[in-house]
């Protein structure tokens, strides 16, 4: 019998919740970290037991946490329980929190400042990860999205991290600003038909795709339009705020940007709008169906200044055209008086016959549908603010 | 011997009840006292001070014997109650957000 195991960052602490098959009944577990905001939290591939969370505190810093057991036991990797946590010459070992960028003079020369809000250049400064995407095939590489924004990798279970400087040395640098909630690389996608290749998308510089593995990189913006950029062909600066792609057709990406939602063909050489009938085009969520890979789902948010769904009611909008024709999807949500956002990392699909979508809500609810929209019902109502919702789907 | 007094997320990171007790080679001084904590509990790298350039993060405070010593050179010593363990050198979170 198929299980899912629903990972869920919040506020104010990580829960695991999980069911069989039918998704009806849950069982939850957490707070874990209690008190620290988890940014994102998310399994591997290759070993479902290998779960990977972000742990972060405006006091206290960064931390990675690692669990080898489905969640049941974590340690910050490079200080495994029982285990001596200095070296036999007395330095310590933990190193697993450490996000240092990349200064060498061979590829860290050009990596000085961004743009800051009010426009003079300002130098980065590492403030937290924002996304942690397991490697497909191997439980101990890792990468890790960070604000200032930067992409990391390990390759040895979250233990070391290294930047890969390509990114930030591409030339734009100085062009990237932060928007409202820092400047992050909150997106990382990875192909599972191409090793060499990884997207990612950085708020508010735009997205990004690599072929040659994380060395060299190139903005992918064209097509995209933002009302404060004057320039209509602007390299970088777009505030991109997901993007998702179901994996067995690469090439085709669905962006929610800013305003506007999105669709490439061309692996993200060219964008343009699908928005079409949704009541706004302002979001944060993305996600694409597990099966039917023109099946895409939003939530449309008010707009920039007022982050909550429009109307008063939760609704999330499917499109099974690849977006441009949109309905809405109602049945269970709440339709007066909610007036919750949806972050950008908060939505997943898992991989059952009867595809379930699940997403989750700065209100502290989770919601699932086991009919791939049709009908939604909470999984749980009164948790801490959620700013992830990652699901895997466990034989 | 020296005593540290944590605020609780990091007690809870560090898997310790209580203060934390810790012998310091040489001066006590702040830098010696958290260099000896972070030999002792390497977890709390980077949650006290900064990884690369060691300066306290900015919503941390350090008090001891009713004094606030957070802007005190690292290099100067801890009060003597501290170095004998008298009183605990304490780290607190400011007040801020929720």
């Amino acid at each position: 019998m198929s299980k899912v195991r629903v990972l869920v960052g919040t506020r104010k602490g990580a829960f695991i919740l999980t069911s069989d098959g039918k998704r009806e009944k849950w069982g939850v577990s957490g707070p874990h970290f209690t008190g620290w905001e988890i940014y994102h939290f998310k399994g591997s591939p290759a070993d479902p037991n290998r779960l990977y969370a972000s742990q972060t505190s405006g006091w206290f810093g960064q931390v990675i946490q690692r669990s080898d057991d489905g969640g049941k036991t974590w340690h910050q990797p490079g200080t495994p329980p029982g285990e001596a946590t200095t070296a036999p010459d007395g330095q310590p070992k933990g190193e697993s929190n450490k996000f240092v960028y990349d200064t060498s003079a061979e590829s860290g020369k050009p990596l000085t400042t961004h743009q800051w809000y009010d426009g003079t250049q300002h130098p980065w400064e590492f403030k937290r990860v924002w996304h942690l995407e397991p490697a497909l095939k191997d439980p101990n590489t890792v990468y890790a999205g960070v604000e200032d924004a930067a992409i990391f990798r390990s390759t040895d279970g979250g233990v070391s991290w290294h930047e890969l400087s390509g990114l930030r040395g591409h030339g734009t640098g100085p062009k990237w600003q932060p928007g409202a909630g820092g400047m992050c690389l909150h997106t990382i996608l990875l192909d599972p038909s191409n090793p060499q290749r990884i997207w990612i998308a950085i708020s508010a510089a735009g997205a990004f795709r690599t072929d040659d593995g994380g060395k060299t990189w190139k903005p992918i913006n064209r097509g995209l339009k933002s009302q404060y950029i004057p320039d209509p062909n602007a390299e970088v600066g777009h505030c991109v705020h997901h993007i998702a792609m179901n994996p067995s057709r690469p090439g085709v990406l669905f962006m929610q940007k800013h305003w506007d939602v999105m669709r490439s063909n061309d692996a993200g050489d060219s964008w343009r709008e699908v928005s079409g009938n949704l009541p706004t085009d302002f979001g944060f969520v993305i996600d694409v169906h597990a099966h039917e890979p023109e099946t895409i789902y939003v939530v449309p948010i008010k707009s920039d200044g007022e982050h909550f769904v429009h109307d008063g009611k939760l609704r999330v909008y499917r499109s099974r055209t690849g977006g441009n024709e949109w309905e809405a999807l109602t049945h269970g949500l709440p339709q007066s008086n909610c007036y919750v956002n949806v972050l950008r990392d908060a939505m997943a699909v898992d991989s059952l016959d009867k595809c379930g979508i699940y997403f989750g809500t700065t209100g502290g609810q989770v919601y699932v549908s086991p009919d791939a929209g049709d009908s939604w019902a909470p999984i749980v109502r009164d948790l801490p603010a959620v700013l992830s919702v990652e699901v895997q789907t466990l034989s | 011997m020296i005593r540290i007094v944590l605020p609780p997320h990091l007690r809870a990171l560090a898997h310790v009840s209580g203060d934390v007790e810790l012998d310091v080679d040489g001066p006590v001084t702040l830098r010696s006292a958290l260099d000896a904590l972070e030999a002792r509990y390497p977890m709390l790298r980077g949650t006290i001070r900064d990884h690369g350039t060691l300066q306290r993060r900015p919503f941390l405070r350090f008090f001891a014997c009713e004094q606030d010593l957070s802007h005190d050179p690292p290099d100067s010593p801890l009060p003597d109650a501290v170095v004998c363990g008298a009183e605990p050198l304490i780290v607190l979170g400011a007040i801020a957000g929720g």
